[in-house]
């Protein structure tokens, strides 16, 4: 089959793309739309590291066909700051020190960002169980749970 | 593959049924797409039914059912709380499938067709009593969800059948379900066995009952057996210890790297009788 065009909305902008019905989001991201930070770990759905949020809903993007985004909204890594300002998650985790090799770093950031929209002021084992889809092989997620549950603390407190 | 996204139920059937080749339906995908990246089942035909209409909708008809779309997520049920207060065991049931992620694409319908013996949801929608719709060239029909699985990953769907719904049926006053499963781990992994049940009370009598266990036979099944141990009982402990035993006896397990034969069995009966008297306290209240 030929490649299918695919119009949808990343960060906030329109794009468009090319390719095979087979590819994935993930790999259209990465490799048509530049958008590296999604990384693919399992490449099954295990591990998370390619979390992305579609129409708003936190899915794992290697388990998305490219041309399953055909008009929707797709948001990643990239759209988490706004130019130079980091959001408050990614600060907070740079002052925990919660990640160190990075690799599962974006796709946490996004899952917890998708967590802290829908409930502001989580308790651990929320906040435990929310990322359960998410594997770090380094930090042992102690310090990614305290950065989430600090941002969190903050923000209800900025409120 | 060819890719292609109808905007009907009979255009799905149609393409389905002049499909050559592998032919796959695509909702959530999470089996479908972790078998096409896995080179396990590389589709020539791949019928994505998100364009058609409703298909994300969970409705609640007149009569008291419910009509669940076939591409509504685990999250989307979970968010559902009439849903949920009506049909606890089976919300539980999907929810226990995957991590967060997973769960933003995950159906139903996707994990009742995948066909795993180990499937969460399943159990609880045959102890719910729960149908689908079926739409072919002939028309539709709606068959019971126990009437689905056939084999370890096969169904008794034939070429050209696309399932467009799942439906529940009214909720009697004093009804309760639930569904438990039991995994080596706390979270994100598949079950050694899971069980519902489904029950409705008279005068704190159980009159109604359905029991259905999951990873422990070829298929998931529903257990007769263990419904008429509870039927006319008020969950004393010697109903439950016949409900344990119906249980046992429904298993015909494998042995593998989660749990041996003897211990699915053990587990069946200790399931049934947990998830029975939770379904019994729901009922009650």
């Amino acid at each position: 089959m030929s490649n299918i065009h695919v119009n949808t909305i990343v960060n906030g902008d329109d794009v468009g793309f090319l390719c095979d019905p087979r590819e994935t989001l993930l790999d259209c991201l990465r490799d048509k739309l530049a958008l590296t930070g999604a990384k693919e770990g399992c490449g099954t759905g295990d591990c998370g590291a390619c979390s992305v949020t579609l129409d708003g809903r936190l899915v794992c993007s290697c388990l998305v066909l490219g041309v399953e985004a055909e008009g929707k909204e797709v948001e990643t890594i990239e759209g988490m700051s706004i130019g130079e300002d980091l959001h408050p998650l990614q600060e907070k985790f740079i002052e925990h020190a919660a990640l160190q090799c990075g690799i599962c770093t974006p796709g946490i950031l996004v899952a917890t960002k998708a967590l802290l929209e829908k409930n502001p002021n989580p308790t651990e084992t929320e906040v435990r169980y929310w990322l359960a889809g998410n594997l770090c092989r380094c930090t042992g997620y102690d310090k990614i749970i305290r950065a989430v549950l600090d941002t969190a603390a903050d923000l209800q407190e900025n409120q | 593959m060819q890719y292609y996204t109808p905007e009907s139920f009979s255009e799905a059937s149609k393409l389905s049924k002049n499909a050559t080749g592998i032919t796959r339906f695509l909702a959530g995908g999470t089996d479908v797409l972790v078998q096409l990246r896995s080179d396990i089942v590389i589709p020539d035909v791949l019928i994505d039914i998100k364009n058609i209409p409703d298909v994300e909708k969970i409705i609640k008809n007149p009569d008291g059912s419910w009509h669940i779309g076939v591409a509504v997520s685990g999250a989307q049920l979970n968010e559902h709380k009439d849903l949920q207060a009506e049909w606890p065991g089976v919300v539980e049931a999907m929810d226990l499938i995957g991590s967060t992620q997973i769960q933003g694409r995950a159906t139903l319908v996707g994990n009742l067709c995948n066909g795993s013996p180990a499937a969460d949801s399943v159990p609880a929608l045959m102890a719910a009593g729960a149908t689908v719709t079926i739409v072919n060239s002939s028309g539709n029909r709606e068959i019971g969800v126990d009437k689905i699985p056939q084999s370890p990953g096969k169904t008794n769907l034939e070429k050209g059948d696309v399932v467009s719904a799942i439906n529940l049926p009214a909720r009697h006053s004093n009804s309760g379900d639930a569904y438990l499963r039991l995994i080596p781990r706390t979270e994100m992994d598949i079950a050694v066995v899971g069980c519902g049940v489904n029950l409705s009370l008279e005068d704190d009598q159980v009159s109604e009952a359905r029991v259905s266990l999951g990873a422990v036979t070829p298929t998931v099944v529903l257990v007769e057996d263990a419904a008429k141990a509870i039927i006319g009982t008020k969950l004393d402990d010697q109903a439950l210890e016949v409900l344990a035993k119906a249980a046992r006896e429904a298993c015909n397990p494998i042995s593998d790297k989660r749990g041996t034969i003897e211990y699915r069995t053990h587990i069946a009966g200790v399931l049934a009788k947990r998830a029975a008297k939770i379904a019994y306290k729901r009922a009650r209240t």
